[in-house]
């Protein structure tokens, strides 16, 4: 942070070593996306693929985007953003996946056995 | 940010005088990068907009007066009430505080010359311009009737090409906002003088500072929603429309993500102008400073958390219903600790009755009326009965238009004679305060009475035969007559008040530097302010504390103790 601050010019420069790391750690994360891929892990699939996903977005973050090298208030912010958007998409999927039954055709029997256990009225 | 420097962009046009003096003509106020001219075209353009929503209002009310068609039919009476929810929201109360009076006093309180980006500032007035002249378009495009909520399937359905354009509208006002939010967050950041300390800034900055990350985050949530509106629209791809294969409800989810939010984007503001108004006009320091500070931050937080309880009978899961009823109680706690503060603060103080005091009055009551009345829509089984009654629309009303509006015409009194240099006539502005506080509580405290009896938002009509009896018409007749005769009343408190506002600016008394004995820095320039705000870099002090400001006659206002000595 401080060689941060007393750098003016292009900013920080990380060394090769670190980019070259970053860049194969991200193509054996893929390596790993697709191998995981092969496999049905039933009801894992979604956060095994988000898991790796968000393990490299976070390694492009840490370092190729500097934020390792930053000011903490800038990781604050990236963290606090990506907090909101789970948030809305973890409620929102929640509440139209418990919902999906009753957007099937009309006469499912799901959507009167859904209606029912919610005690809601079935009308005909 | 070294080129954006204010002292560099105004060199051009910089001489003596105060703001309004130092440059002429039409020009120099349109291409202005100041923040206080920036400000002051806000002020006039979101309150034409209020002028334009407040006349739809009227309509209403006029409707409402008796049952059966009065003045308008039903497609006209949707328009109306639409044209005023949209015009109310997103361009009076979202930008009114932090477009106008924000813009204006915040460099000022923090001891800057100017916002960190000053011509982001002025490509974020020209964004709301074009963002207003899309909603007044949609209204030559045959209006529309959708609520101000644009709720799929309405506002998808073939023949409303006005949703299209209050659509663009909106979605170009939140960018506004969202550049607003974001200067207000780098100026609070990186411009405060030496001195000012997080635990000096007057409490109407954490105020905005809080509202500016809220619009940050939340606003291109609503975007979003306006994307994916016209690409269901436009393209037929299935988001929200059944027969697409879309979810109306998740339109709701969406809609509300950011609505939610938005309503402390416009309440949080307020509370700021009242902690500033309660303090200085009752000349006693504030009461826990650092409580209210964090409560601001914390309403911020909670506001996300919330927006489920929009959507209570929508057809959301038990479960979510029960999450978000939980999570919606605990917004109470930081505006309670909020209203406490304030009354503690009042307490031994030394309260004149000055015309925005009596706003902040009239805040302290209509607010607790709108908070408490949260309740009972936060509860799931009385939602259910509430949701979509005038009761909701009092509460809103009473959180909005009471609290929100009612705050910033405070706001605007106080820092009046800084704006414009004048003083305008104490005893008008007293009775303007007053009928606005009575014609308020006339219009909307029945319409809990209404709510409660079960008469539905949005209808035209309340004839007999529609649903209840004639024994609940008539009941609803003397409830709407009593609303629509306390919205006259209203009106005429304003239009009252637009008169001697605008009657000062020609013959008032000159301001005094600092008329109500206000310790914050923008009381330390003169009224109205120097182009560059400070020809020396303030000192900031804690700005509660108002010893070391004395009544000077001679002055007709306040003067540091120490000068008054020599």
């Amino acid at each position: 942070m401080s060689a941060h601050d007393e750098h003016h010019g292009p900013g920080h420069i990380i060394s090769f070593r670190y980019t070259l790391g970053t860049f194969l750690a991200l193509m054996v994360l893929t390596v790993v996306t697709v191998g995981v891929a092969q496999f049905d892990l039933g009801s894992l699939d979604m956060p095994v693929a988000l898991l790796v996903a968000g393990a490299k977005a976070s390694l492009v973050c840490l370092f190729f985007m500097h934020l390792r090298w930053d000011r903490p208030i800038n990781t604050l912010v990236l963290v606090g953003s990506i907090f909101f958007v789970v948030l809305f998409l973890i409620i929102t999927m929640f509440d139209t996946g418990q919902n999906v039954d009753l957007k099937d055709d009309g006469d499912s029997p799901d959507v009167v056995t859904t209606l029912e256990s919610q005690s809601l009225p079935v009308v005909d | 940010m070294a080129t954006l420097t204010p002292a560099d962009t105004h060199a051009h046009d910089d001489h003596h005088g105060n703001y309004i003096t130092c440059s002429k003509g039409i020009m120099s106020w349109l291409i202005t990068l100041d923040h206080k001219r920036i400000g002051v075209m806000y002020v006039i353009a979101t309150l034409a907009s209020f002028l334009l929503g407040g006349l739809f209002a009227l309509g209403i009310r006029t409707e409402l007066i008796a049952p059966g068609e009065t003045i308008m039919d039903a497609e006209t009476y949707n328009r109306f009430f639409t044209l005023h929810g949209a015009i109310m929201t997103f361009l009076v109360i979202i930008p009114a505080i932090p477009g106008a009076l924000g813009n204006f006093v915040l460099p000022i309180m923090l001891g800057a010359k100017d916002v960190a980006f000053p011509r982001l500032n002025l490509g974020s007035f020209y964004l709301w311009i074009i963002g207003a002249a899309l909603t007044v378009y949609s209204m030559l495009q045959g209006g529309i009737d959708t609520g101000w909520t644009f709720y799929t399937p309405y506002s998808i359905e073939e023949g409303r090409q006005g949703v299209f354009w209050v659509g663009m509208g909106v979605f170009i006002l939140g960018f506004s906002s969202i550049f607003t939010g974001l200067n207000f967050i780098v100026t609070v950041q990186r411009l405060r003088p030496p001195g000012m300390t997080w635990f000096k800034l007057p409490l109407f900055l954490w105020a905005l500072y809080a509202t500016a990350i809220i619009q940050v985050l939340a606003t291109p949530v609503l975007g979003i929603t306006m994307l994916l509106l016209a690409a269901e629209r436009i393209m037929g791809i299935g988001i929200f429309d059944p027969a697409l294969g879309g979810d109306p409800v998740l339109f709701q989810h969406f809609f509300w993500f950011y609505s939610h939010p938005a309503v402390y984007i416009m309440i949080l503001p307020a509370m700021g102008i009242i902690s500033e108004l309660i303090s200085v006009h009752c000349r006693r320091e504030i009461f826990g400073y650092k409580m209210i500070a964090f409560s601001s931050v914390a309403i911020a937080f909670f506001s996300f958390l919330v927006w489920g309880h929009h959507m209570f009978t929508s057809g959301q899961s038990p479960l979510m219903n029960a999450i978000f009823s939980a999570i919606t109680f605990s917004v109470a706690i930081p505006s309670a600790v909020k209203v406490f503060n304030w009354i503690l603060t009042m307490y031994k103080g030394s309260i004149s009755f000055t015309t925005p005091m009596l706003y902040a009055l009239s805040f302290l009551v209509i607010f607790a009326i709108g908070g408490l009345t949260g309740l009972p829509l936060a509860v799931l089984s009385t939602d259910v009965q509430l949701h979509d009654t005038y009761f909701v629309v009092a509460h809103f009303h009473y959180v909005m238009m009471g609290s929100t509006l009612i705050a910033m015409i405070g706001g605007l009194h106080h820092w009046w004679p800084k704006i414009t240099g004048r003083m305008y006539n104490e005893r008008l502005g007293q009775i303007g305060a007053w009928i606005v506080f009575i014609g308020f509580n006339l219009t909307f405290f029945t319409q809990f009475m209404l709510g409660t009896k079960g008469m539905p938002r949005r209808y035209h009509d309340y004839q007999t035969g529609l649903g209840w009896s004639a024994e609940t018409t008539e009941l609803f007749h003397t409830y709407h007559f009593i609303s629509t005769m306390g919205s006259y009343v209203m009106a005429v408190g304003f239009f009252l008040t637009a008169f001697y506002l605008l009657q000062s600016l020609v013959n008032g008394r000159k301001a005094p530097a600092n008329p109500w004995g206000g310790a914050s820095l923008e009381w330390e320039c003169s009224s109205p302010p120097p182009h560059h705000n400070f020809d020396e870099t303030p000192t900031p002090e804690y700005c509660y504390k108002f010893d070391h400001w004395v009544w000077n006659d001679e002055e007709q206002g306040y003067v540091r103790r120490d000068t008054a000595k020599s």
